[in-house]
């Protein structure tokens, strides 16, 4: 069973087409990689993903449950960090965590959620007010949120956008250590530094339409631009993945 | 160095099984307007004792209404009309902040039917139109003198009354877009409706046409009944008003669940 399938997912808003046909598939314990130019339709996806859009056509199943007709299922092994900033200015980080915890049904969860305020160095700002806290820490609390069912899928969409080098540092290395507990990953960002190093596979997508799909070492081999400059190229000879996202976006139609 | 425990294997976890969220979006919902009581039970019930000490001195020496003074009217009237405002305001403000603000999205992504929802937000604001209502009552209580005639009516009215504007409430906090759409749903559908209920007069102290309009406005029928409650009288019967007030809620409710089942405004 994969951790991810995605068929054929159509979604437009009038005449604007987000996905165009997108088929993916991802197995479990993955670190997946979604890049793709502003527009492409990364948010798009996710949001069908996770059930806060419907697509047009298509299916899409999280650990075997659609996300339609089993959503119930589908959403209790998915935990989505949102792109944009946003809490709920009544509570603090530990009352926002376990209510959290509390929409899926898991009421007596104060262990892990203590674990992932450990873990994300939220512990002691757990009675703080969401609204005192900086956009870092807010961003923590973020993926703190997407974490409190321990779903064996989890995605993170742009997770260090505007975030300091401390909390990217913490941040992928308990993302990593979930990963390693076979905890399938799926991260959109445009630091591509940070997807070459973390993901093993990546799928680029441009307009709505999935123009590479490949392990990043393959991509990373396969799409060499002829003529790079030295800086460019990585210790391996292979070129950097920015130079193969440049080249693969500029060849795709 | 500090040592960093190994995190338990996925496959290790326990099966994930669905549990209801209703509870957890229930206590939020309690707690948002907990968190800010003065402002969203305080202010009310300080309106309400305006109200009652402005018009029951101007018509202190109105005629007697059911064999009672004005006073004793009205209060019956002015704790329903705050319980049904309330319960309109919990809903739709608590929506369309999360909406505009955006934490709606960490209810939209959990595994909640529309009916877990529905409820736990009708519920909550059930509570806070009941709470301000409660309020309002032993403030006001000590200005007259209040029978208690059918008290079972005044549970039956204060509960459904309370359910219906909370899900009305919700309707218009999934269609508003922008603050002022809702304050335009509040300032002249719901204050015009509650202000004409009865809240102030007996209907039958109205000119025929406007006796007439009156009861095609389902917040008197509220009114009315719960009033029954207190008097053992009412302009219309409270099995009348009872009536008026199951179809509305049934329809109310259909329309509010048809809205969420679908993620009208709330999905894409």
């Amino acid at each position: 069973m994969s951790a991810l399938l995605i068929h054929a997912v159509k979604k437009s808003y009038g005449n604007l087409v987000a996905l165009d046909g997108v088929s993916l598939q991802v197995e479990q314990g993955e670190f997946f990689g979604l890049l793709g130019p502003n527009g492409a339709g990364k948010t798009t996806l996710i949001s069908s993903m996770a059930g806060l859009c419907t697509p047009d056509s298509g299916t899409i199943e999280v650990m075997g449950h659609d996300v339609q007709k089993d959503f119930r299922m589908a959403r209790r092994q998915l935990g989505v960090v949102p792109q944009e900033l946003v809490f709920d200015p009544f509570f603090t980080v530990r009352e926002t965590l376990t209510f959290q915890s509390g929409y899926f049904g898991l009421n007596k969860n104060d262990d892990w959620i203590d674990e992932i305020m450990a873990n994300l160095d939220l512990t002691n700002k757990a009675n703080a007010n969401m609204r005192s806290l900086s956009g870092g820490m807010k961003r923590r609390v973020l993926v703190a949120q997407a974490l409190v069912h321990r779903p064996p899928v989890i995605i993170l969409d742009e997770p260090t956008a505007g975030v300091d080098v401390e909390l990217r540092q913490s941040l992928w290395q308990f993302i990593s250590r979930l990963n390693q507990a076979g905890h399938t990953i799926v991260l959109t960002t445009h630091y591509l530094e940070e997807a070459e190093s973390l993901c093993g596979r990546i799928a680029m997508l441009k307009q709505g339409r999935v123009v590479a799909l490949d392990t990043t070492q393959n991509l990373l081999a396969k799409h060499r631009p002829p003529g790079m400059p030295p800086k460019l190229l990585g210790d391996d000879g292979a070129a950097d993945l920015e130079a193969v996202f440049v080249k693969i976006m500029a060849e795709s139609k | 160095m500090e040592q960093v425990k190994p995190l338990i294997s996925v496959n290790a976890l326990p099966e994930a099984r669905i549990q209801s969220g209703f509870p957890a979006l229930f206590r939020k919902e309690v707690r948002r307007f907990y968190s800010v009581a003065f402002q969203t039970v305080g202010a009310p019930i300080l309106t309400a004792v305006l109200y009652l000490l402005i018009f029951g001195h101007v018509l202190a020496n109105s005629p007697k209404i059911y064999g009672y003074e004005y006073a004793s009217f009205l209060i019956p009237g002015l704790v329903m009309m705050s319980i049904l405002q309330n319960a309109f305001a919990n809903t739709s403000s608590s929506l369309i902040q999360s909406k505009i603000t955006g934490n709606l999205v960490f209810v939209l992504l959990a595994p909640l039917s529309h009916i877990e929802f529905f409820a736990a937000y009708v519920g909550a604001a059930m509570i806070r139109g009941l709470s301000v209502g409660f309020g309002v009552f032993m403030v006001t209580i000590w200005f007259a003198k209040i029978p208690f005639a059918a008290p079972i009516w005044i549970f039956i009215f204060a509960l459904l009354g309370s359910a219906l504007l909370g899900s009305m409430g919700l309707i218009a906090g999934i269609w508003a877009d922008k603050f002022d759409q809702l304050a335009a749903s509040q300032n002249f559908i719901i204050m015009p409706a509650t202000m004409l209920s009865g809240v102030f007069y007996s209907i039958h102290s109205l000119p025929a046409f406007w006796l007439t309009v009156s009861h095609f406005n389902p917040f008197f029928y509220m009114i009315d009944g719960f009033r029954y409650g207190f008097f053992g009288d009412s302009d219309v019967s409270p099995y009348h008003s009872l009536l008026v007030l199951l179809i509305c809620m049934s329809l109310v409710s259909w329309l509010a669940l048809s809205m969420l089942k679908k993620g009208y405004k709330l999905r894409h």
